[in-house]
């Protein structure tokens, strides 16, 4: 049987209780998998446990049971094959932006002289936008910018599998807006493979191709897998123009206002299996009835 | 229009030292032959100084004092009559290896110690005990196996800079964000490049006010670990010239004190700058 490029296989995560309270087991029997060059969003509420899984690919935490597979490869510890975009940036503030990006890219590349870093990291710099702002401290920056030399920096090392860590949760709206579009424009041009945690339904149809809904935590699991009906390249200000949009929108936000407390109250169809979640493409009503 | 704050401040400071003086000045006036009786012949012996009410020296001497003393710093006329710069010398030499000697140590211990939970719980007790004691309290012991006067007042410097510089690096290193932790994780960096590359210079303003704290500490025990084994360095020219009754000599040596410490913080302020960083 082909295997995914990306496979994950029964994970489980539990959480020692202190003062003899019983453990929480955050989610178990996890199983999922995507293909290379696939952007990936996963949805769900806060203590469901995605960060937990984002951070197990990484190789940043310990799963306490069950397996990662990359291209076929058992996932143990960090590796430069996976670059994560962390959340709070993340970026050392006695460093310039440039020097971050070396940083990264002297750890990729160690036999590189200082000319190679330096026109790569340029490269990269320039792909978000800061050319300008290269020989800046972070503190010089903006949120924004500061996130994008993030992005920069993961994508300076050329991972394998990108993971972000709700990277756009503390931007305000229009330059989250920006930096999405940006997003797409490189990963359209770059085919990069993607694992991005959000909570924002509309980022997740812009930029995804799967999303992965998880169900509220304790015990969650992964409800769903709903494939992306709207065609690349998306772009932002159009999308929402497309009927498919509000049968994808609805779909999610359906699931998160209402349906993921209930599955986790143990409302699942007879057939759900873990093993292979249903996947789910949603489609306008207007189509469903013509068909 | 309003002056700058700085040049009303430096007025103030301006009044403040001539209002200083002033009253000084008028505590050591001599009052005259009328107020102070003294015998005849003791005051032909003494000459003006039996009828002064104050041996305390005027403004006026110690100025000329000071202005004798720095025309000609180093001087050496023998053991006891040295210039104030051969003696500033062997003081700050005596603390420079003290404090190096307590960085060499101090810093890649509390980097052990900021980064194993497991020595920091191990070595606190012993910390906590060290801490308070006074370092001139080890002075008979260090002489009594060290066997050599300014060996032990370096080692007395050591003693008391190790643990301001020591604690400070364990609470720097121990408070690196993990975020740029993981960072050097995801980025397989090696150990000794993400200790020098990532917790340095993030530890680095924490371990930089601990030693600009440890050389203050050093600064002032030095004075009186010189005055205690004697021989040479500005605590000694303390205690030496007061054996001389010579009390401007005295005043000029807690100016120099003064004057001297305040530089070797401005050195470390000037460092600490270099390092610091703003997130």
């Amino acid at each position: 049987m082909n295997q995914p490029f990306l496979k994950v296989e029964g994970l489980k995560k539990v959480f020692p209780s202190p003062g003899g309270a019983p453990d929480v087991t955050v989610f178990e029997n996890i199983h999922f998998g995507f293909e290379k060059g696939e952007f990936v969003c996963i949805i769900g509420h806060s203590g469901c446990g995605k960060s937990t899984i984002l951070n197990v690919l990484a190789g940043l935490d310990e799963a306490t049971a069950g397996n990662v597979f990359m291209d076929g490869r058992e996932v143990k510890g960090p590796s430069l094959d996976r670059g994560v975009v962390f959340q709070s940036h993340a970026l050392m503030p006695w460093l310039t932006v440039m020097e971050n990006v070396a940083f990264a890219v002297s750890s990729r590349w160690k036999d590189w002289n200082k000319e190679q870093v330096r026109t790569h990291c340029m490269k990269y710099i320039e792909l978000v936008g800061l050319g300008h702002a290269a020989d800046k401290k972070p503190h010089q920056l903006s949120g924004g910018m500061k996130q994008r030399v993030g992005i920069a920096r993961a994508f300076a090392i050329e991972p394998k599998m990108l993971l972000m860590d709700e990277p756009f949760g503390a931007l305000d709206a229009l330059t989250r807006g920006v930096i999405q579009d940006e997003l797409v424009k490189i990963c359209d041009a770059t085919h990069q493979t993607v694992f991005m945690i959000t909570h924002d339904v509309d980022e997740a149809i812009l930029l995804a191709d799967k999303i992965v809904l998880m169900s509220n935590g304790p015990l969650a699991k992964i409800a769903e897998i709903v494939e992306n009906p709207l065609p690349h390249p998306r772009v932002r200000q159009e999308i929402h123009h497309d009927p498919q949009f509000y049968a994808v929108r609805n779909h999610l936000v359906d699931f998160l206002v209402s349906r993921s407390k209930l599955i986790a109250q143990g409302e699942l169809s007879s057939d759900y299996d873990p093993l292979h979640p249903p996947v789910i493409r949603p489609v306008v009503e207007a189509l469903k009835l013509a068909a | 229009m309003k002056a700058s704050l700085t040049l009303r401040a430096s007025m103030v400071s301006a009044l403040i030292l001539v209002v200083f003086l002033g009253a000084w000045q008028l505590a050591t006036l001599p009052t005259g032959g009328g107020a102070v009786y003294a015998d005849p012949e003791y005051a032909a012996m003494m000459g003006g100084a039996a009828t002064q009410a104050s041996s305390m020296p005027t403004p006026g001497v110690v100025g000329s004092t000071i202005l004798s003393q720095l025309s000609n710093p180093f001087y050496d006329n023998g053991p006891n009559d040295k210039g104030i710069g051969i003696q500033l010398a062997y003081s700050l030499s005596r603390v420079l290896a003290g404090f190096l000697l307590a960085a060499i140590v101090a810093v890649p211990l509390g980097f052990v110690i900021g980064m194993s939970p497991l020595m920091y719980k191990a070595l606190n007790p012993y910390i906590q005990i060290m801490k308070p004691i006074s370092p001139l309290a080890w002075m008979p012991l260090a002489l009594y196996t060290i066997k050599d006067a300014s060996l032990s007042s370096i080692f007395v410097i050591f003693i008391c800079s190790i643990w301001p510089m020591m604690i400070n690096t364990a609470h720097g290193v121990a408070s690196v964000k993990k975020d740029w932790l993981n960072v050097a994780r995801t980025l397989e960096v090696s150990a000794f490049r993400t200790a020098m590359q990532v917790i340095l210079p993030a530890a680095a303003p924490t371990i930089l006010t601990g030693m600009r704290i440890s050389m203050g500490i050093a600064w002032l025990v030095i004075v009186a670990a010189e005055m205690l084994v004697g021989g040479t360095g500005i605590g000694y020219f303390v205690w030496n010239e007061w054996n001389n009754l010579n009390l401007s000599n005295v005043i000029f040596a807690i100016f120099m004190i003064g004057a001297v410490g305040m530089l070797l913080d401005m050195v470390f302020g000037v460092l600490a700058k270099l390092v610091s960083y703003q997130e």
